[in-house]
């Protein structure tokens, strides 16, 4: 890895504790060659995460990096953000943290439009227990706690954000490393709030339990079933379906909470001087 | 110590009306504790503002034996108007307490009528009783309690509220 | 100057709060906690603070923990079902080590119980409600100018022992309003974190000073630390050997129980001759001591004991009056709770008698008075 990269990285808590063939490094490679592209100050960068295998990448990451409790990394960082706006607050999840138990604090963020980057470490499973079904977990597939196949239906979590108001919404995959990358910069640079949902592999606890094969397996199904949104344009939802877009899904301009609150500081003290 | 039980039904303004008698009582340079109960809905329901006034400090700070009994209304009355210190006054409006005993200690004068029928709404029974409290018992100096109701009222409101007063006091020095 | 005003013990607190410097906010409306929250609504934008209504009480105490970490003082209040989900984060913050306040204006329960009923049953949740080990500071004033001072004590506990002080106030206090003189804010001692005074490349967020406390850098100051709800060495980086896991569990307790005697705020009223001791707390405190007064109008030898400190208990306290009373009562408004701490330190040097009351009602002076009269007697 390039040195300026390298700067980004505790390289003296890597190796990680992640499977071999977890697409989560990949994911964090992402991250940490966006906030490189974008010349982020580590100083005043912080990265914030919950609890599972996505949330650990907050301690291999060279900032003020904070991991907080199951589903709470978001309300944690709405402190941080508010209390110092001037920082750059980065949230790390993963699909069962942000959706299920933290899935309150997610739409409310969103909601708020308070500027913050989440990154959803999206592979569809509980990994860290041991592969118990989560919210993104698709109908029909096996985990620990769905012996006779999952029956519930998923989460779109890109829809989820962007019907609760997040201002950025896109998708990429730990494939589609490049294309990751660039839709973490948009997301970062993006005043409110922005959610990248990043389709990852979990070869342990979701690609065994319905063979999916060897890592390398499960990254040509991520290969073969994504789709660009300029693709997916031109498809009809036959065509689509048991695929996922990737790119950019949403872009809009919304007041962003800390700025709407420093007029509510404006208000209150040209009041308090009446 | 003067303990005084202010009581009514939610959204007569009873525990502003009690803020204001404790706001008074500091004004005057007296110890005083305000408390309140009241059921969880703003309107409706019963509601009781209690302030003790004191030259010491106060420990226990609720109403043991009252001293002083405001009830603006029936239900109130029932519940409060005759658990009272023998030598307590009960002050009962007539407007919405039909049944009373009217007896020696008893001052009972048309409150929610006045406010209505003087100032046009029966949102200023509240101050109409506290001006009727301070001139039956001089719990208060007058001019505390006219200070303190102006220091509370919204703005704009304040002439109609110092005439509510006003009123009140009147009433209880003519029943005197 | 000091300012002679009527106040509610709930404003005494965000009053306070706000003199010793908190400049943030984070909750979720719960009666008889509302007025905290809308006054630091109101006042913190004022000062430049921030108050923000969170989506549920938990998030409320993430973003109070996200904020003292930024280097802001922040504190959150409740009742009682707030109380039970922030105790998910209030262990995060001891075991983050986040200095935060966290004021429970108890009413009564379990569950949604009676919101507008004044209860102390609470107490035993402030020391064990999170899972896990780890001293606990909580604080219980007993009149609203006493609440002011606790709050400033509970923001200075939390920034000097670096974890998540409880204030127990109670609908009694919390709703009354007492005539009170306010301290100019000039004047009040306000203890503030210690920060780090090495270069950020030698910086270790866990590694104890002499008093078992290491100093806290704001994010964004660049030192690059890592926080997290693991067991971690002094690096703050998770590590589990069998002697990191003890050194750190057992750093959580010290370094309050070194510190016990600076803690533990009490007052002891008519003990010289006592025979009898009521132990009291909180609102209850104030009918206990009409009760204790008129005790002794009768003759009766009676003493009175204030625990403000309710966390970590007062033994010393108690087993030093244990030693001399024959009996101590303890009234509290739950079904005894603390009744049994009062056993505990008292060890057997005397008799304690428990008087619960859970009737969602305040105790009269009377009712303590009649057992006095009957343990007296």
């Amino acid at each position: 890895m390039e040195q300026s990269v390298e700067k980004l990285l505790r390289t003296k808590h890597l190796a990680h504790i992640w499977c071999p063939g977890c697409g989560n490094g990949t994911v964090l490679a992402a991250t940490v060659r966006a906030i490189e592209h974008l010349g982020l100050d580590q100083d005043k960068t912080v990265i914030v995460s919950g609890i599972g295998c996505s949330s650990r990448a907050s301690g291999y990451m060279n900032f003020d990096t904070l991991h907080t409790a199951h589903g709470r990394a978001l309300t944690f960082a709405t402190g941080i953000k508010l209390a110092r706006p001037e920082l750059t607050v980065i949230v790390l999840t993963g699909d069962g943290d942000a959706t299920a138990i933290g899935g309150n604090h997610f739409i409310h963020a969103a909601r708020r439009n308070i500027d913050l980057t989440t990154i959803v470490f999206n592979n569809g499973i509980y990994g860290m227990t041991g592969g118990q079904y989560s919210p993104l977990t698709p109908t029909g597939s096996y985990a620990s706690t769905a012996p006779y196949g999952h029956i519930e239906r998923p989460f779109d979590i890109a829809k989820l954000a962007i019907a609760a108001g997040a201002t950025y919404v896109a998708r990429g995959s730990a494939y589609h490393t490049k294309m990751l990358a660039d839709v973490i910069i948009k997301g970062i640079e993006h005043t409110g709030f922005s959610v990248i949902d990043a389709v990852t592999q979990c070869p342990t606890s979701f690609g065994r339990k319905n063979k999916m094969g060897a890592p390398a397996a499960m990254l040509e199904w991520q290969r073969d079933n994504a789709v660009t949104v300029e693709a997916a344009a031109k498809l009809t939802p036959e065509q689509l379906a048991g695929k996922f877009i990737i790119g950019e899904l949403h872009r809009s301009e919304a007041p962003e909470y800390v700025a709407e609150y420093d007029k509510v500081i404006a208000r209150a003290q040209k009041g308090a001087k009446k | 110590m003067i303990q005084i039980r202010l009581s009514g039904s939610g959204g007569q303004g009873l525990i502003l009306a009690g803020i204001i008698l404790a706001e008074a009582a500091v004004i005057d340079g007296k110890e005083v504790v305000q408390t309140q109960a009241y059921g969880p809905e703003a309107r409706g329901g019963s509601s009781k503002a209690e302030c003790i006034i004191s030259d010491e400090a106060i420990d226990y700070p609720k109403v043991t034996v009252a001293d002083v009994v405001l009830c603006l209304n029936q239900e109130s009355y029932n519940k409060y108007g005759k658990d009272i210190h023998a030598d307590g006054i009960v002050i009962v409006d007539t407007t919405l307490v039909r049944e009373f005993e009217n007896k020696e200690n008893v001052l009972a004068l048309p409150v929610t009528k006045t406010a209505v029928e003087g100032l046009g709404k029966a949102i200023f029974a509240n101050i109409i009783a506290l001006g009727a409290v301070v001139g039956k018992t001089g719990v208060v100096t007058k001019t505390a309690i006219e200070q303190a109701v102006l220091a509370r009222v919204p703005r704009g409101t304040e002439e109609l509220n110092r005439k509510a007063l006003a009123l009140g006091w009147e009433m209880a020095q003519k029943a005197c | 100057m000091s300012r002679v005003v009527l106040m509610q013990g709930n404003q005494a607190c965000a009053e306070a709060a706000l003199a010793a410097g908190v400049r943030f906010f984070a909750g979720y409306p719960i009666t008889p906690s509302t007025e905290v929250a809308e006054i630091f609504a109101a006042r913190l934008p004022r000062l430049g603070g921030k108050f923000i209504q969170m989506e549920d009480e938990i998030a409320g105490m993430g973003a109070v923990c996200g904020a003292s970490l930024a280097g802001v003082k922040a504190l959150t209040a409740t009742s009682g079902p707030g109380f039970s989900l922030k105790q998910e984060l209030i262990g995060y913050a001891a075991m983050a080590e986040i200095p935060v306040v966290v004021v429970n204006v108890q009413r009564l329960g379990p569950s949604t119980g009676k919101p507008t009923a004044p209860a102390q049953g609470d107490v035993m949740q402030a020391r064990w409600g999170t899972h896990g080990d780890r001293a606990a500071i909580a604080l219980s004033p007993t009149s609203v100018r006493e609440t002011y001072d606790v709050t400033v004590h509970a923001i200075n506990f939390s920034e000097k022992f670096r974890l998540p002080v409880i204030i127990l106030l109670d609908e009694i206090i919390g709703h009354m309003r007492e005539k009170i003189a306010l301290p100019d804010p000039s004047t009040l001692r306000i203890i503030e974190r210690k920060k780090p005074a090495v270069p950020s490349g030698e910086y270790l967020a866990y590694k104890p000073d002499d008093d078992g406390v290491a100093p806290l850098a704001a994010f964004g100051d660049g030192y690059h630390y890592h926080v997290t709800g693991l067991v971690h060495d002094e690096t703050g980086f998770p590590a589990g050997s069998a002697s990191i896991t003890a050194d750190l569990i057992t750093r959580l307790h010290t370094k309050v129980y070194n510190a016990k005697s600076e803690i533990t705020l009490f007052d002891e009223y008519f003990m010289e001759d006592a025979e009898t001791a009521v132990v009291a707390y909180g609102g209850t405190f104030r009918s206990a001591m009409a009760a204790v007064k008129e005790a002794r109008a009768k003759g009766n030898k009676v003493g009175l004991i204030k625990l403000i400190t309710i966390w970590p208990f007062a033994d010393e306290v108690v087993a030093r009056a244990a030693a001399k009373v024959g009996t101590m009562i303890v009234p509290e408004l739950n079904y005894g709770q603390l009744v049994g701490e009062v056993h505990r330190a008292a060890n057997g040097r005397a008799h304690i008698v428990s008087l619960p009351k859970v009737d969602g009602g305040v105790f009269t002076p009377q009712e303590i008075l009649s057992v006095l009269d009957k343990e007296v007697g």
